[in-house]
């Protein structure tokens, strides 16, 4: 059904009369930056708070990584293959867009098959894909490292960095003092892979109204608005408002790709911590394609920037403005921390779209 | 204008990539490197052209343009037409008419010699069409990799044969804001055109001379206050350095604002923002409102215009300058500069 935006807004304003203030999870950083972009927050009720969550990739992968991955790229045989997005994340002295300039072999890539094709094309060449991202590009990466594995490519890698988005909900839930979030914007494109039914537990089990929303601005107030009904019955339910995208079993070919490939294990998210079964490594048998195991690259332990509130901020702890370096040291132009540089990060979503606004800096 | 005042730190600080995209680092590099050792009046102003006095107080454009675009052949275009284009619209923009060029190449050793007259046949037809010439010139040849191909340089010589004075520091509250058609264009053509973009596109670059347009202009009001071509960065960028100039606000309105469908989607399916994407055949008029309605309809006439809308007006006076962006939906915001390229080698 088609909205127009005024009747949706008037409807949640309506509802929300009858409601204390709300807490609305959006898990996705493209929903963070398309609320922002459209100013949603403009015409939402005040009580309606509209609070970040961890669903940036490039945001939650631990700065050891970029600092291995940056290592990798020291040596000139190496070939890394990345999104643009990653490049400018800081690790605990600089990024990989530093090390490109000084002449690293870092390419930017839009699709993974380019690195496979660049792999297969220079045979004397190490090329190494960062495999970034949750649900929804694991496939992609599946798909790659079983290509590679057809065609004995021994030449390519994959440094895994892939997470997964309902077991991160799970922890934040778990790990709440306080009933800081009372639903779920969930996203999109993760559950065209996955489907609604780990939210359908999510929402059973914790009691929190999830909506999967598609990211246009009606889809969005559509999603909210289907949250406040469900909060008004007292019901707590996953429900579809991305219906042409997301079906309830999701795709089952892609993820049968992935658990062709892949396993679940634990997971680092930066900010957060080890958060167990959130993380997807590689099955033994595909195992000569882990960039970690075949360049043997250790562990290391990188504190997080001091003052930095990114992983406050991704659990939804706090916002951009709480943060003592926001704008001021950690600009996007000199990023302290991942949420401000990634275009999925909630701090750069802020700095783009809030700061004017309020008038805070 | 809201640039970070930076020290440069010897042996620390690297040229990166975002120094050339026309965004923040860009003004960072300008006004706090270069600006230091050339400051004038004239440079100061870092409009499109510098105006300078001639014989009998005769008012001349200057101006210089560098062009590194990758590829060098791209969907409606390719070096040699963008090389002409850049110049002639940057005299255009000053209100200037066009008359002769310079064109300064670099080469690449190996460069195939009928891909170098393809170049030169591309600007050929551009200088024809825009009644200019080449006076003078110089051709570089450098090792196999110390260029990529081929690097062209263009300088121009423009004549103002009116009294009008076309500058950001005329523009005025109540003037109305148009472009001549839709928008990104050009930045997308080049990407799709690139050997690691796997996605096929009917974009083309709308890489075009200009001038035809800013005379048909000119001729018709004589309350142009100001123009603008709206290249790397993007619309936003130029509007955002118009009201910081101009010290003035723009209401713009993202109804108004004419992007084709097809940029549209591939914009959200690579998550950039067509405000910000390069453009190589697009002119912002700043014109009294009095005379809106009959430039756009001259806007139209033009080849170049066809698309022509009205997309904003300048509200008021503000000092630190702004360009507040009305969404579809109702809602406002402030437009701001970029701080990483978006797309590098774009023009």
């Amino acid at each position: 059904m088609e909205y127009k935006i005024s009747d949706l807004v008037s409807e949640i304003n309506k509802i929300s009369e009858g409601l204390p203030q709300i807490n609305i999870m959006e898990v996705c950083g493209t929903h963070t930056m398309a609320i922002g972009k459209n100013s949603l927050r403009q015409i939402l009720p005040a009580s309606i708070n509209l609070i970040s969550g961890p669903g940036c990739p490039v945001c939650v992968t631990p700065a050891s990584d970029i600092d291995n991955i940056i290592e990798l790229s020291e040596d000139h045989k190496n070939y890394i293959f990345s999104f643009g997005d990653m490049l400018k994340v800081p690790g605990s002295k600089n990024s990989l867009y530093e090390k490109r300039s000084e002449g690293a072999n870092i390419k930017i890539c839009y699709s993974p098959t380019d690195a496979l094709e660049f792999a297969a094309n220079n045979p004397q060449i190490n090329v190494i894909f960062i495999a970034i991202g949750f649900e929804t590009t694991a496939p992609l990466t599946a798909v790659l490292v079983k290509r590679a594995f057809q065609n004995n490519n021994r030449n390519f890698f994959i440094y895994n960095t892939h997470k997964l988005v309902p077991p991160a909900i799970e922890f934040l839930l778990d790990s709440e003092s306080e009933n800081n979030i009372h639903a779920f914007l969930c996203p999109g494109h993760v559950c065209a892979v996955i489907g609604s039914k780990p939210f359908d537990l999510i929402a059973e089990n914790y009691q929190k109204p999830c909506v999967i929303s598609g990211f246009s601005p009606e889809n969005i107030l559509e999603s909210i608005l289907m949250i406040l009904k469900q909060i008004e019955g007292k019901k707590a339910l996953a429900q579809i408002q991305y219906s042409w995208v997301v079906k309830q079993d999701g795709n089952q070919n892609a993820l049968k790709y992935i658990y062709e490939v892949f396993e679940a294990c634990s997971s680092s998210w930066r900010g957060i911590g080890l958060i167990n079964g959130s993380g997807l490594v590689l099955k033994n048998e595909f195992k000569d394609f882990d960039a970690k195991k075949w360049f043997a690259i250790k562990d290391r332990n990188v504190p997080e920037p001091k003052l930095c509130s990114c992983g406050d901020i991704l659990q939804g702890k706090k916002k951009p403005f709480d943060c003592v370096l926001f704008g001021k040291k950690c600009t996007p132009d000199k990023p302290v921390g991942p949420c401000m540089v990634s275009s999925e990060g909630t701090c750069a979503a802020y700095f783009r779209y809030e700061i004017h606004k309020t008038n805070k800096l | 204008m809201k640039i970070n005042n930076i020290s440069i730190k010897p042996g620390v600080d690297k040229i990166l990539l975002s120094h050339g995209d026309g965004g923040i680092k860009t003004s960072e590099l300008i006004n706090n490197l270069i600006l230091k050792y050339f400051n004038n009046n004239i440079l100061s102003r870092l409009e499109d052209s510098a105006v300078i006095s001639g014989v009998n107080n005769t008012r001349i454009a200057y101006t210089t343009d560098s062009f590194v675009v990758k590829p060098i052949f791209f969907p409606g275009g390719d070096i040699g037409k963008l090389c002409i284009c850049g110049t002639i619209n940057d005299l255009a923009a000053s209100g200037a008419v066009p008359a002769v060029l310079s064109m300064g190449l670099i080469i690449e050793e190996g460069f195939e010699i009928n891909l170098l007259e393809k170049i030169l046949e591309s600007a050929n037809k551009v200088l024809a069409e825009s009644n200019t010439s080449i006076v003078t010139g110089d051709t570089k040849v450098v090792e196999r990799n110390s260029a990529d191909k081929i690097f062209i340089n263009t300088s121009g010589i423009g004549f103002i044969k009116h009294d009008l004075n076309i500058s950001p520091a005329e523009i005025k509250p109540g003037d109305k804001i148009l472009i001549n058609g839709s928008i990104a264009e050009h930045g997308l053509a080049v990407l799709s055109s690139r050997p690691e973009f796997s996605f096929k596109t009917n974009i083309v670059s709308d890489c075009a001379p200009l001038n035809s347009l800013v005379e048909d202009i000119l001729k018709i009001s004589d309350k142009v206050h100001a123009l603008r071509d709206a290249t790397r960065g993007g619309i936003a960028t130029v509007l955002i350095e118009m009201s910081q100039k101009s010290q003035t606000l723009f209401d713009i309105f993202e109804n108004k604002i004419p992007v084709k469908r097809e940029a549209l989607s591939l914009c959200e399916f690579l998550g950039l923002d067509p405000l910000y994407i390069a453009n190589e055949g697009k002119m912002i008029v700043f014109v009294d409102s009095s005379d809106a309605d009959k430039v756009l309809e001259v806007m139209k006439k033009n080849k170049y215009g066809k698309d022509s809308r009205i997309i904003g007006e300048v509200t008021k006076k503000m000092e630190s300058g702004a360009v507040s962006y009305n969404t579809k939906i109702g809602t406002a915001r402030f437009l701001d500069r970029f701080y990483s390229e978006q797309l590098p080698r774009i023009c």
